[in-house]
């Protein structure tokens, strides 16, 4: 018996028992990880992989000068930017919640009516009631939280189709929210409170909050990378080079630091783009360092598995449900402060808008694929069409036209990297 | 009975270093088991010790599956008796099977290919450190331990599972069930679908299990590989279990005789009396 087992095993290079010798866990890298790994992929399989962002960027590039030159410069005035960036707070926080649901491989179409809902819920408690802002905007939530709850139930336990699910919902929901403004097509808000989240000329962090807290959050990430970067080192782990930790961090510093200057050249940051970017960075932490952030992605990319791994697959999906709708009211009410008023009519783009800018950035259709950061590139890409159509005086036929080409294309390079995969996954 | 040969091939069949095997790490006893008229197992006596591996062997129908079924909770006895360790037990569900030590890799395998193999591995018992975050260093040296054990090579632990062989998956998915303490893995068809160095790959990995001491059943079509890595081989055939060969003393035409109830030419037992005109055509 044992001789067969050591004449099986001589075929095995002889390398893993020296290495087994040579002992301590420096060296058990060694032994599992084949060391030629990072020189070994090939330009396809990067863009697949961490470089996937760079296509979605050049598109954003031609888009950003195509509309600098067609509009001679007015595109890039500060100005113009800052108008952008107002505008596109509230599909970058819904597009947020849809990536939650797109991640579990499925698809929530209600957001925007349970977005405009809420921000009814708000307006009416707050300007017929006479509620104060703080309980109306938190009644918002809460109702968004219970109808994600709801939605979530169906689809989880019942098994329902969440297509279906969420589109009856929208219907109903844009339903009750004519029934709760009786009539009335437009709801003015007078609040000072809820108007100086986003719509006032005042609805501006101070300098020292505009700057700081991106200095402050670049640090933190920064500090991060090199407590790991050191205590992988002690481990005996692979890392990254040096010159690619230190390029990570310059490179995340130029482009917040970047931004945050272009900002401060105008107005400041606005609290609707702070509110934004604070929330994609809870989320980031939510997805990519809890264990409910692996389990969204477990139970998207095979939901069997992760059942049988002993994963609580429908309460996850009740969770991704919840929480979207719940971003949606977020984005309702920060919308309805932008606009400073409520209306009885759903922006009709506002959904696809929402869904497509994830897409966009990278968010797979199918599930288990996508970074919420995607929704940042995402957003600016559908902002920007959006913004330079109407600054060269297109009207909402050209300009559905567009962004329905836009989503097209991008959920189909989506299917194409998903078959791309497949293949070089069986070829092996 | 049908299985009267067995008892004295399966004490037979003791590896020579294995002075004293003590208890089996599972024991099932007069395991039976019916889908309504049709009786998919019937009187099945079974065990596999630690630092053992045993075949599972038998035609399509002679209840392979519906056995394994039984020890993973999956498809629970009708009756008999089970026990692991010595311990009489009942195996009603998964959850149970896991709790007891047993883990099944199925050929399907059961990982996420989204996640990379840090993340299979650890999915659902995730290491978490302060703030409850997750410990993505502690779990990293884990699962190099382990690999390490299994003597399994990856690109790396971060790879996405995707990218990996079939071979590779295989042991991704059996060390998944040595992270988790299992004292009896039972695999479904191991080496299908796999290439020749793939095949090895994974044969190796088996061996590692017995040499852990861990308590092995393959199931498996292909009687070289069986030849290669199993010590003891269970043949079934419609529902009965009709040999236990220990596999130094055992050829291939033996098992294969075993499997389609004729032996050498001639019928081996009465009971495959509708079995006959085929099982002896094949021979």
């Amino acid at each position: 018996m044992s001789d067969i087992i050591e004449k099986n095993d001589s075929p095995e290079p002889t390398e893993a028992s020296q290495v087994a010798a040579f002992g301590g866990k420096a060296t058990g890298a060694a032994a599992v990880e084949v060391p030629s790994y990072m020189q070994r992929r090939t330009l396809g399989q990067m863009l697949r992989g961490d470089l996937g962002f760079i296509p979605v960027l050049l598109t954003l590039v031609i888009v950003v000068v195509y509309f600098t030159i067609a509009s001679g410069g007015i595109f890039l005035k500060p100005e113009n930017l800052s108008n952008l960036v107002g505008q596109i707070a509230t599909i970058g926080i819904l597009g947020l919640g849809s990536i939650l649901v797109l991640l579990l491989g499925e698809i929530d179409l209600s957001i925007a009516s349970v977005s405009v809902l809420c921000s009814v819920i708000m307006a009416v408690l707050s300007e017929r009631l006479g509620a104060p802002a703080g309980v109306a905007i938190l009644v918002a939530l809460l109702a968004g939280a219970v109808i994600g709850l709801i939605n979530g139930l169906l689809v989880a336990v019942l098994r329902v189709p969440a297509f279906i699910v969420t589109l009856a919902g929208s219907i109903g929901y844009a339903g009750l929210l004519l029934n709760l403004l009786a009539g009335q097509s437009t709801l003015i808000i007078n609040n000072r409170f809820i108007l100086a989240i986003a719509g006032t000329p005042r609805s501006f962090l101070p300098d020292y909050l505009g700057i700081g807290l991106p200095v402050i959050a670049v640090l933190l990430y920064a500090v991060g990378l090199i407590f790991n970067y050191r205590r992988r080192k002690i481990s005996g782990l692979r890392t990254m080079s040096f010159s690619r930790l230190v390029s990570q961090i310059a490179i995340t510093a130029i482009l917040v630091l970047g931004a945050v200057a272009v900002f401060e050249s105008y107005q400041g940051v606005p609290y609707s783009t702070a509110i934004l970017f604070g929330l994609i960075v809870l989320f980031w932490l939510l997805l990519t360092k809890t264990a409910f952030g692996r389990h969204v992605y477990a139970v998207g990319g095979n939901s069997e598995a992760a059942r049988r791994a002993g994963i609580n697959v429908v309460g996850v999906r009740i969770a991704a449900f919840t929480l979207a709708s719940t971003l949606a009211a977020v984005g309702g009410v920060v919308a309805a402060s932008h606009g400073t008023a409520v209306a009885s009519q759903i922006d009709p783009t506002l959904l696809l808008n929402a869904i497509a800018a994830a897409v966009i950035g990278g968010v797979s259709l199918f599930g288990g694929r996508g970074s919420v950061w995607a929704i940042v590139l995402g957003v600016l890409i559908i902002g920007s069409l959006v913004n330079g159509l109407a600054l060269l005086s297109q009207g909402t036929d050209v300009s559905e036209m567009v962004e329905g080409a836009v989503l097209v294309i991008a959920v189909t390079v989506d299917a194409l990297i998903r078959r791309a995969q497949a293949s070089s996954r069986s070829g092996r | 009975m049908a299985e009267n040969i067995t008892p004295a091939a399966g004490k037979m069949s003791s590896p020579p270093e294995r002075s004293q095997r003590g208890e089996p790490r599972l024991l099932m006893r007069g395991i039976g088991k019916s889908f309504g008229a049709v009786r998919a197992l019937s009187n099945v006596d079974f065990e596999v010790y630690a630092g053992e591996v045993v075949g599972l062997v038998g035609d399509n129908g002679a209840g392979k599956s519906t056995l394994i079924k039984t020890i993973a909770g999956v498809g629970p006895a009708d009756e008999g008796e089970i026990f692991v360790n010595g311990q009489k037990v009942t195996i009603s569900s998964p959850q149970v099977a896991t709790h007891l030590g047993i883990e099944t890799v199925y050929q399907d395998l059961a990982l996420c290919d989204n996640l990379d193999v840090v993340a299979n591995l650890f999915l659902g018992r995730e290491e978490r450190s302060f703030l409850r975050s997750l410990d993505e260093i502690n779990m990293e040296e884990q699962t190099l331990t382990v690999l390490k054990t299994l003597d399994v090579k990856i690109p790396s632990t971060r790879s996405l599972v995707a990218t990996l062989s079939g071979g590779q998956r295989q042991s991704i998915a059996v060390a998944k069930s040595i992270l988790r303490k299992a004292q009896v893995v039972l695999l479904d068809e191991p080496t299908a679908a796999l290439g020749v160095a793939q095949t090895r790959q994974v044969l190796n990995l088996i061996r590692r299990l017995r040499d852990q001491g861990l308590a092995v059943v393959v199931i498996s079509h292909n009687l070289a590989d069986v030849f290669e890595v199993v010590d003891r081989v269970v043949v079934l055939r419609l529902g009965r279990k009709v040999a236990s060969f220990d596999i130094k003393s055992t050829t291939p035409e033996q098992i294969v005789a075993a499997i389609t109830g004729a032996e050498f030419g001639h019928l081996m037992e009465p009971d495959g009396a509708t079995k006959s005109n085929d099982s002896s055509g094949g021979r």
